[in-house]
């Protein structure tokens, strides 16, 4: 799960991590007050979207007085802004931080990202902040430097220290860097994090060790013993078609095309996109409906991949292991009873029960095409939207 | 022979008395897997009955913990089904009791936790299959999990997996053309696991039943890769792989926790290229991972001995 930059400080911040004094703005007025406020004389006006590069696409501006708040901020409300993340559909901005100004001396990265070929936390620091660390890692790996946690003891201070040393932070704030690197550490393992990433972390004229911009991401599985992250969720943020589905325990991704799938099982539910692209279609969606799902869950997910105007047919593609093949077609049944089946529907069934729910399915009187395997599921269907 | 697990394994279930528990302990022993109990704490002493396919009763006694079972009944395999936030530390439990293969059928571990699972393991010589995982069967002898048991048949191929509906999907496509499969192993879609596709494939090169293998990655992390690079270097038997999430949008989790693009990396593009470059025959769709396996077993010379199905 994503949130918000201005969120993100706040759970820093109670960790020890230094941030700078910010408030978050939904309207124009909130941005005046917020920045009268903070009495610092300049303040960064700056975009609350779920994506990076915001500032190239004009979603961070700095304001040296009031009337310059009420410009920059009237005219990045409600903007579309289009950043490498965004897609290039972009993101409407509804939020504002408005923050105090400082001045940077340097700036830094430090991430920490679950790495996956040791199992284990790492660290990684670089001096050159402000840049993607993705374009780093690329153009300058040696730059970069990582310290593996020993999930036992935790992250040592020594550790936090000779990150600080490589990355060439000034000597006289090197522990002021090791405890804000500990900080951040404390907070990615308490609160279940799946990235936190400081860039840039800033070194300040008054000698401050800062993290300026704040990217934390949750570890959805661990949400359950976080519920003051879960009220950080932010809606405006989500397809509403995949807001729905995580109402019914459903993992479905909005995608582009015209064929909307249903399929148990991670694995080949994206088997399945992969072999609808191959013979010339495009999926409208990710759904994998799960092992343990009950027929009004089926049902949900049809009348979401239903909800969706671009769906132009559906292929259901079921290997029933614990998901039962006669629980998918009553689904389906039942779907198609309470919405009206409008789309051509192709149903690939094997696994547990595959008899019953093909009868089911037979019985049903609804028009459905039956499919020997994927490949000739995945056939039928591209023929049939074309 | 086989990998893992065969005939003489002795199985216990954790979290026996949940619904999923029961409903999957009843699968094995349908299937002739020798359950021999199961655990959840505070029902020890007490008995699950259930009722087979074929109308006889088995009575499985309930332990309070995995020490008390393994010492009753000798068990050296555990499942587990227990719910997510309790499932860790099952998987430590039944280390720590000394059992050989841990099998976690359960999704949803918080991936910190796993974490600190996998450190608790350094130097202990239990074996860990998954979480999030449909489970290890040696078709005709042992099934642990939740994977349909009368998809497989006997056999010298052996299919590992990050996906359960595509492990089903490979052996299917197997047996309806006449291969049976030595073990179908599925390793789980978590980013952080007990076993990686090497621990499994070293087992089955060892393994003289098993002639041939298929692999099945999908996007996210790069154990594909890795597996890639061991196999040109090690492996003796041919390898089929398929690679799930060709058309995944990058920066999304594909419902698996460990089935992201993150940073442009772990495409399945890359994948299929270290594949390819490392020798490995890699099937086009998910469709045509039994075909491409019996098309390289044809050039080799070798279908005939991996025919086991009549």
């Amino acid at each position: 799960m994503n949130i918000h930059e201005y969120q993100g400080k706040a759970v820093l911040k109670q960790y020890g991590v230094i941030v700078p004094e910010g408030k978050v703005a939904f309207t124009v007025e909130e941005a005046v007050k917020a920045a009268e406020e903070l009495a610092s004389g300049v303040v960064v006006v700056k975009a609350q979207i779920h994506a990076g590069g915001r500032g190239k696409a004009g979603g961070v501006k700095v304001a040296k007085n009031l009337d310059e708040v009420r410009a920059y901020a009237s005219e990045i409300l409600g903007k579309t802004l289009v950043t490498h993340q965004t897609g290039p559909e972009g993101k409407e901005v509804k939020r504002l931080l408005i923050e105090q100004g400082c001045d940077i001396k340097k700036e830094y990265y430090i991430g920490v990202v679950l790495d996956r070929v040791t199992g284990r936390v790492v660290i990684m620091a670089s001096e050159e902040g402000g840049t993607e660390i993705e374009e780093v890692a690329a153009e300058t790996p040696e730059k970069i430097f990582k310290e593996v946690v020993d999930p036992a003891i935790g992250l040592q201070a020594f550790q936090a220290r000779k990150l600080a040393y490589a990355i060439n932070i000034p000597n006289e704030l090197i522990n002021k860097a090791a405890k804000f690197i500990l900080s951040l550490y404390s907070a990615f393992v308490e609160k279940d994090c799946s990235i936190a990433e400081i860039n840039p972390l800033v070194i300040t004229g008054d000698g401050q060790v800062m993290a300026l911009d704040a990217k934390l991401n949750f570890d959805s599985n661990a949400l359950f013993r976080h519920k003051d992250i879960i009220e950080l969720r932010d809606l405006d943020e989500e397809d509403p078609k995949e807001i729905e589905a995580s109402k019914f325990d459903l993992s479905y991704i909005a995608l582009d095309g015209n064929i909307g799938c249903m399929v148990n099982g991670a694995g080949l539910a994206m088997a399945t996109m992969d072999i609808i692209k191959y013979y010339g279609g495009e999926p409208a969606n990710f759904l994998d409906v799960g092992g343990g799902a009950t027929t009004e869950k089926v049902t949900e997910a049809f009348k979401i991949i239903l909800s969706d105007e671009k769906v132009k047919g559906i292929f259901v593609n079921i290997f029933g292991g614990i998901m039962r093949c006669d629980v998918i077609a009553n689904g389906v049944v039942e779907a198609a009873k309470q919405i009206g089946l409008d789309r051509p529907l192709v149903v690939r069934l094997e696994g547990t029960n595959v008899e019953l729910g093909k009868q089911i399915l037979n019985e049903s009187g609804l028009n459905i095409v039956a499919a020997d395997s994927m490949a000739d599921g995945a056939q039928k269907i591209v023929a049939l939207v074309q | 022979m086989a990998i893992l697990v065969n005939r003489d394994t002795k199985v216990i279930t954790q979290g026996i008395t949940g619904a999923t528990g029961l409903f999957h302990a009843k699968g094995a022993l349908d299937y002739g897997t020798q359950m021999v109990g199961g655990v959840t704490p505070g029902k020890g002493g007490t008995n699950v009955d259930i009722t087979l396919e074929n109308g006889s009763v088995v009575s499985l006694p309930v332990y309070n913990t995995v020490e008390q079972a393994v010492e009753a009944t000798g068990a050296t395999a555990s499942v587990i089904y227990v719910p997510p936030a309790f499932a860790a530390e099952a998987i430590i439990e039944a280390v720590d009791a000394g059992i050989e293969l841990v099998i976690c059928i359960t999704e949803g571990i918080p991936v910190l936790d796993m974490v600190k699972v996998k450190r608790y393991m350094e130097g202990k010589s239990s074996v860990l299959i998954g979480p999030n995982c449909p489970g290890v069967i040696t078709p005709g002898e042992c099934k642990i999990g939740i994977m349909p048991g009368y998809i497989h048949a006997p056999g010298h191929v052996g299919v590992v997996s990050r996906s359960g509906t595509l492990t089903y999907e490979a052996v299917h496509q197997l047996t309806t053309r006449g291969i049976g499969q030595s073990t179908a192993v599925g390793i789980g879609g978590d980013p952080v696991k007990g076993s990686e596709f090497i621990d499994i494939l070293h087992r089955f090169n060892e393994d003289p039943d098993t002639h041939a293998v298929i692999m099945i990655g999908e996007i996210g992390g790069t154990a594909e890769e890795e597996a890639a690079e061991w196999i040109k270097a090690n492996m003796t038997k041919p390898v089929v792989g398929f690679i799930g999430g060709a058309t995944a949008p990058p920066g999304k989790r594909m419902g698996h926790a460990g089935a992201i693009i993150s940073g442009g990396k772990g495409t399945a593009a890359e994948k299929i290229a270290t594949l390819e470059a490392c020798g490995i025959r890699v099937a086009p769709t998910p469709s045509e991972m039994g075909s491409t396996l019996v098309s390289l077993l044809e050039e080799k010379g070798m279908l005939d001995q991996v025919r086991t199905v009549k």
